[in-house]
């Protein structure tokens, strides 16, 4: 029996001890209170990171055993403090701790990660890895190469890539700010004033955002390697809610004197905008782009209130998507296209107040992700499974995670109050 | 009599009309030079500089007495370019009950037609953020249409939006919300030299 299938076994036989916990269909933590390390183990394997040997090991530990708890994949196991073990590890030792799987870590002094995945059913070594750390330690790079390994780690383990090697972009008093997704590494985006709306490009490299100014509103990218922005030519009036497609050749955003509608441009060359919704002067927003690139979902109040769109990526076949009633207040927003292109993540009021929602693209099913709080503006992670997005639950409006598929919740500390958050993508190649 | 002799003729004619209209003071003989008026002439002059200071103090105080009025005035125009109307929640449409206020600032706009606008689009915080950018600009947006149609020249108003950004009154409440939804006006050319309607 490979090891993937054993913990395949294991998950399942768990999910019938306690299938009761799972599935629920919101979120359910009680105001103020931050679910934590207690979380109910469900189908995801135990893991542990045993003391790690080498510079900074203590970091490295608690990077990577924080990382794979908040991947929601695997649980991680709490290996207690002390020395990095030498020699064989006691696995019967480890099988009592309930670790199916075993991390074992290593700084070698030439400041490079060597990690070794032990099988502890099996007694032996699965995977091995080296990973690369820049200096300095600690630095924000170094952070990301952890993160990177924890991601591998992930993806020994369950067979899908962890997202830690990415980071949030969110709008703090009107700037622009980045942190990892463990909330370590918190950083305003230099040179750029009054800005709203970020999203990223999709290697990493680049951003779009809106900056508010007193003769209107424009779009600018900014290259985060050189620090080098870029306004995007427009005609006046607003130019609001920035996407690139997947192939990163296109910027969409709204542009408009009266109602807005979305225009599709060069992202790197000057060139005339192309027109994608006619709107007859109602507002078209909120690009969010199919994986494909084929299509997109956006906003539109054509109907006299806002309610979420598909087209063609030309313009062709608008779509109202949000067809059927999902509370008593006729305004739906915002959507957010998974990068798995099977659902697409959206705002809708309830009572007066938003909560965030997912629609199935097959059935058109629909199901509501939240009930406490205002929470709004969805942005997928990577693994099509997470979402960051703004809730007011706490009181002030910050950034919380949801794991949409065990509604694990956990607020991403931001140090002031958050919005409008965008999770990038994989951050292997970009620094 | 040939033609070219009555052309000659008649424009001797008229040369000797227009040559009187011109100048007809010097057209009677000369007459005796007037006896020499035994007043002194720097009497005169006192007299006349004395008249002219008494007019300028007259024309001081009627300028004075005008520019009380009319900076009354011109604030007053200022103030109704500057007056703000409001909007029903999620809706770009003039309100009966706000037209009075428009109203009030196009005999303002017609007399100035150097005055250039902005018109500042805004909503309270219940949409989506960013949709609310959407929003603040077809308000003002509406506001520029209604202007227009009243006879001010588009191209002397601009709009912008700031949706949600820029609330007039923090909170969380109807009140809050209600003077957040709103057009607000900027004077951005022609503000100082504004001309104001005569009673």
């Amino acid at each position: 029996m490979t090891f993937r299938k054993t913990m395949m076994v294991l998950g399942a036989m768990t999910l019938v001890s306690t299938g009761a916990s799972v599935g629920a269909a919101q979120d359910t933590t009680t105001s103020g209170v931050r679910i934590g390390l207690t979380y109910s183990p469900g189908t995801r394997p135990g893991v542990l990171v045993v003391p790690v040997a080498g510079p900074n090991a203590d970091s490295v530990r608690a990077i990577l055993a924080r990382d794979l708890d908040y991947g929601d994949r695997v649980t991680a196991i709490d290996g207690g403090s002390g020395d990095a073990p030498s020699g064989t590890l006691n696995y019967a030792l480890y099988a009592k701790l309930g670790a199916a799987a075993l991390v074992q870590a290593s700084v070698t002094p030439s400041g490079s990660l060597h990690i070794a995945l032990h099988d502890v059913g099996a007694g032996k070594v699965m995977n091995v890895g080296d990973f690369v750390l820049p200096q300095p330690a600690l630095g924000a790079a170094w952070r990301l190469a952890v993160h990177g390994a924890s991601d591998e780690i992930e993806r020994w383990v369950t067979g899908q890539r962890g997202i830690n090697q990415t980071r949030v972009l969110f709008v703090r008093d009107q700037r622009l700010w980045t942190v990892d997704v463990d909330g370590a590494g918190l950083s305003a985006v230099p040179g750029v004033g009054s800005a709203l709306s970020p999203t990223w490009h999709p290697s990493g490299r680049y951003i779009a955002y809106m900056d508010l100014s007193n003769d209107g509103t424009h779009i600018s990218v900014r290259d985060l390697v050189s620090g080098s922005s870029r306004r995007i030519p427009d005609r006046g009036g607003s130019n609001i809610t920035p996407a690139f497609s997947p192939d990163g050749s296109t910027l969409v955003f709204a542009s408009g004197n009266d109602g807005v509608d979305l225009f599709a441009v060069p992202a790197f060359e000057n060139d005339a905008p192309r027109r994608i919704t006619n709107g007859r002067g109602s507002s078209n927003s909120n690009p969010s782009f199919s994986p494909d690139g084929r299509s997109i979902a956006f906003t539109s109040g054509r109907l006299g209130h806002p309610e979420v769109y598909i087209t063609d990526a030309d313009g062709t076949n608008p779509d109202l998507l949000t067809t059927t009633g999902f509370g008593d207040q006729l305004y739906r927003a915002n959507p957010d296209w998974s990068p798995d292109g099977r659902r697409v993540a959206f705002q809708s009021q309830i009572a007066g107040v938003f909560q965030i929602m997912t629609i199935n693209l097959r059935d058109r099913s629909v199901q509501a992700l939240t009930s406490e709080g205002r929470n709004e503006d969805p942005s997928w992670a990577p693994d099509g499974r997470h979402i960051v997005f703004t809730s007011s639950r706490s009181g002030a409006k910050q950034l919380w995670i949801l794991d949409t598929e065990t509604f694990r919740i956990r607020q991403l500390k931001t140090g002031g109050s958050s919005r409008q958050a965008a999770w990038s993508p994989r951050l292997d190649s970009a620094k | 009599m040939n033609t070219t002799r009555t052309v000659a003729a008649l424009m001797l004619a008229l040369t000797a009309v227009a040559a009187c209209k011109k100048k007809p003071e010097i057209v009677p003989a000369p007459a005796p030079a007037p006896t020499p008026v035994a007043q002194p002439k720097v009497n005169i002059d006192s007299i006349n500089a004395a008249r002219a200071a008494e007019d300028a103090r007259r024309k001081a105080a009627a300028d004075a007495e005008e520019a009380r009025r009319n900076a009354g005035a011109i604030a007053a125009a200022k103030a109704a370019i500057g007056q703000v109307i409001y909007f029903d929640y999620d809706k770009d449409e003039i309100r009966d009950d706000q037209k009075a206020t428009l109203e009030a600032k196009i005999p303002v706009l017609s007399l100035n037609t150097n005055m250039r606008i902005r018109v500042l689009g805004n909503t309270d915080n219940r949409g989506s953020d960013e949709y609310n950018l959407a929003l603040g600009q077809r308000r003002a947006a509406t506001v520029k249409r209604y202007l227009v149609s009243r006879g001010i020249a588009e191209s002397r108003i601009e709009t912008v939006s700031f949706g949600e950004e820029r609330p007039a009154m923090p909170g969380e409440n109807e009140e809050a919300w209600a003077k957040n939804r709103r057009d607000e006006f900027e004077i951005i050319a022609g503000a100082d030299a504004i001309k104001v309607p005569r009673e």
